[in-house]
């Protein structure tokens, strides 16, 4: 992992080139936590979905981060690595590591994506993960930004996970295995910092039913925030 | 005033906007102090850096040997903390100019100021009063800080955008499908119709001469007197749109240089340019010079006034402007020229069509074309389709406001150029950008990855910009003047800073007279470090 590491930023830091009293393109840093909400269930969930970058205007290393907890701790997680790399104007092809842990149950993937804004402003990430046991998966995510006012955001958004093979351990089934789709409304006090209120919808499908039955729909609570 | 300045660049503790903050400052003030040269004298320029950073100024628009440019990497090495570097040169020139940094983003904290050179003949005008008019914009915010949002996420400084009332109002107007088919092109190709300018008031407050509009510069006159207002835009990032409500101007001079006199009632002065006015004051009342921000996020103001207690009232500013079709470069075929059909009386569609005749006589020039390198890939997002020459057209937020505003074509050289040589060749070169990833640069080559343009020595040689990107962007040729073609070869206007309309084109002369190596670049300070090339004569 270490050399892993060493590897990308030794990638990120190539064709950088001094300039004559500005840079251009220096390396920059962003951490954004999308999600961090209480969910009104039972257990009242928490849930987090964040990224962080570090890297330049073409090449990026990302860690994405996304799981859910209760009281008594983290109940699952999926987490990326990837190196990211510009190759259009609006989208990046991004390949790494993925690992996602439920309950005690663990799995290491290779990851491709592509990520970008399509047209239409929808925010969209594209993932194919190759398991260590043979199973693949589909992750796909869009999001779309509508401004109420300029800072009374509503952000609609869809996830869809798809895989080849049923994995009794980490409960995921072959086909279309969960559907995640939420509304949510923000405010931005600042541009950095806006507390929401939404709707997250969640669904189960085929043998990931099997394993794990989920219909639920519940308002969530939480706050958005980026440096 | 003199031939022998010292100037100190330091830091400065300034309080511009009810916080306190830290300025970089020439001579502990903002603006820096005016310079007054006389054109024909040697003036010597002592700079001396007490940064902690490398330093530099630059004269801008002044002709003079390439080693006196002031361009760290280009011209010299930069002025190192604690070292004082000696400029020296003859002035061979008269009129309104400016000096600032050309290190880092000195420019933005306070490293400006004008520059006034008498001229050596008597100017075919005569005024009472003779005031500098220095716009700029400042923020608490360092500008790292600020460059860093952009790239994280560019419209962080935007607060005019669309909104879904905005679709819904068009919808009731328009009809559903008329209202989506014309937002369709914006969202495919993910352009932003209020994406006027890169960083706002929201951060910016805009000073005249140093103030702020609470505490505003105040140009005294008395009832009848002739008034020159020296217009100056030191700002970093900000297009102004000026007038002075209940006064016209009389335009005499562009970047220096003498123009025909012209009457306007507004003009947009783009970062780096100059203009100088005259007015005259007629009641004995305070009137405002108003200076609004191209998106209209907030102004800088001042008082021309009989008396220093008696303050000028902001007038109200103009509603926040939205790109149209044009402004990306389509083909809006007879739509096209100066805001459409609705003014039409018949003299004016006359001097329409003669304008339209001029341009198009520039349309068809033809010179040996320079094929230079040219990328389309992550640095474009957009490219425009059927580029125009807009000479008349005042620009996004100026079309049909009712007022008289200035444009290119009114710019008419003081002077004639009949002589000038015909182009040799001509070169091409597109304003590209990808905005979503804030990434800036020419012919889809940031600075970084670029070779040097070569000119030749001697040549004249005719530059045509395409502007590929939805902003407007002022480019600056260092080291030689920029005659610009405003429809009339023989009146050619001179200037040093040519502001390139977004989805347009705009072509200029260049006499190649000084060897050496010289900058050219996009004077917006946060587009600069990738919308560059360095130039080199020989």
């Amino acid at each position: 992992m270490k050399k892993l590491l060493l590897g990308f930023i030794t990638v990120i830091g190539l064709g950088q080139t001094a300039h004559a009293g500005m840079e251009d393109d220096p390396l920059l840093t962003m951490f954004v936590m999308d999600k961090f909400e209480v969910r009104n269930d039972d257990e009242n969930t928490r849930v987090w979905e964040g990224s962080f970058w570090i890297g330049h205007d073409i090449n990026k290393l990302y860690i994405y981060s996304t799981g859910e907890a209760t009281a008594e701790g983290i109940e699952s997680s999926q987490n990326e690595l990837v190196y990211s790399r510009a190759i259009a104007p609006f989208w990046d092809l991004q390949a790494g590591l993925a690992y996602d842990e439920n309950g005690d149950a663990s799995q290491t993937w290779g990851e491709v994506a592509i990520a970008g804004l399509a047209p239409y402003y929808f925010e969209t990430r594209a993932a194919l993960l190759i398991g260590s046991g043979g199973n693949i998966g589909l992750r796909v995510d869009a999001e779309y930004e509508a401004l109420l006012t300029q800072k009374l955001i509503l952000t609609p958004s869809i996830e869809a996970d798809f895989y080849t093979k049923d994995d009794s351990e980490m409960q995921l089934g072959s086909g279309l295995s969960s559907l995640e789709a939420g509304v949510r409304l923000r405010y931005e006090f600042v541009r950095e910092f806006a507390p929401y209120i939404g709707i997250e919808w969640e669904k189960t499908f085929g043998n990931t039913r099997d394993y794990n039955a989920v219909d639920d729909t519940r308002a969530v609570f939480g706050v958005r925030f980026w440096f | 005033m003199g031939n022998e300045f010292f100037l100190n660049i330091d830091y400065t503790t300034v309080n511009l906007t009810g916080n306190r903050a830290v300025a970089t400052t020439v001579n502990g003030q903002i603006a820096g102090p005016t310079l007054v040269w006389q054109e024909g004298e040697t003036v010597t320029l002592h700079v001396t850096n007490h940064l902690k950073k490398s330093a530099s100024i630059h004269w801008h628009g002044i002709i003079l040997p390439p080693a006196m440019d002031g361009v760290p990497g280009i011209s010299f090495n930069g002025i190192a903390p604690g070292e004082t570097f000696t400029y020296r040169f003859k002035v061979q020139q008269h009129g309104t100019y400016w000096y600032h940094s050309h290190s880092g983003f000195q420019e933005q904290t306070g490293v400006y100021g004008a520059i006034v050179i008498k001229p050596k003949k008597r100017e075919p005008f005569k005024v009472d009063k003779d005031y500098v008019v220095l716009l700029s914009d400042w923020s608490d915010e360092k500008p790292t800080t600020i460059y860093k949002k952009l790239k994280q996420m560019s419209d962080y400084y935007n607060f005019s955008q669309r909104t879904v009332g905005t679709f819904f109002s068009e919808v009731k107007k328009k009809g559903f499908s008329k209202a989506f088919s014309d937002r369709k092109m914006w969202n495919e190709m993910r352009m932003n119709d209020g994406d006027i300018s890169d960083i706002t008031g929201y951060t910016y407050t805009f000073l005249m001469n140093g103030q702020n509009p609470a505490t505003q510069f105040k140009a005294l006159f008395k009832k009848g007197e002739k008034i020159r207002l020296r217009f100056v835009n030191a700002a970093a990032m900000t297009f102004f749109d000026v007038r002075i409500p209940g006064l016209k101007m009389t335009v005499v001079a562009a970047d220096g240089n003498h123009v025909k006199p012209v009457s306007i009632e507004e003009f947009r002065i783009g970062v780096a340019e100059t203009y100088d006015v005259i007015v005259e004051p007629g009641s004995n009342k305070a009137y405002a010079i108003f200076a609004q921000s191209i998106d209209r996020s907030g102004y800088a103001l001042g008082s021309l006034t009989p008396n220093k207690t008696l303050l000028a009232k902001a007038p109200q500013m103009d509603p926040v402007p939205r790109l149209t079709h044009r402004d990306m470069g389509m083909d809006m075929g007879s739509m096209d020229h100066g805001g459409g059909m609705k003014c039409s009386s018949g003299m004016k569609m006359d001097k329409k069509s003669m304008k339209k005749m001029k341009f198009a006589a520039m349309e068809a020039q033809q010179y040996p074309i320079t094929k230079l390198p040219m990328k389309r890939g992550v640095q474009t997002t957009m490219m425009a389709m059927s580029p125009k020459y807009r000479l008349d057209d005042p620009g996004v937020g100026l079309r049909n406001n009712g007022r008289k505003v200035l444009t290119y074509a009114d710019l008419k050289n003081r002077y004639s150029t009949r002589r000038d040589r015909k182009p040799d060749r001509e070169i091409i070169l597109h304003l590209t950008g990808n905005m979503e990833r804030y990434m800036w640069s020419i012919n889809g080559i940031r600075y970084a990855d670029s070779k040097p343009l070569q000119f030749h020595y001697g040549e004249r040689l005719r530059i045509t910009f395409i502007n590929d990107t939805m902003m407007n962007h002022p480019m600056h040729l260092h080291g030689m003047w920029s005659d610009l073609e405003t429809g009339d070869d023989n009146h050619l206007v001179r200037k040093h800073t040519i502001i390139v309309q977004p989805g347009s084109k705009i072509s200029y002369r260049v006499t190649v007279d000084a060897k050496g190596a010289w900058a050219y670049h996009c004077h917006l300070l946060y587009h600069m470090a990738g919308m560059f090339r360095k130039v080199v004569v020989a």
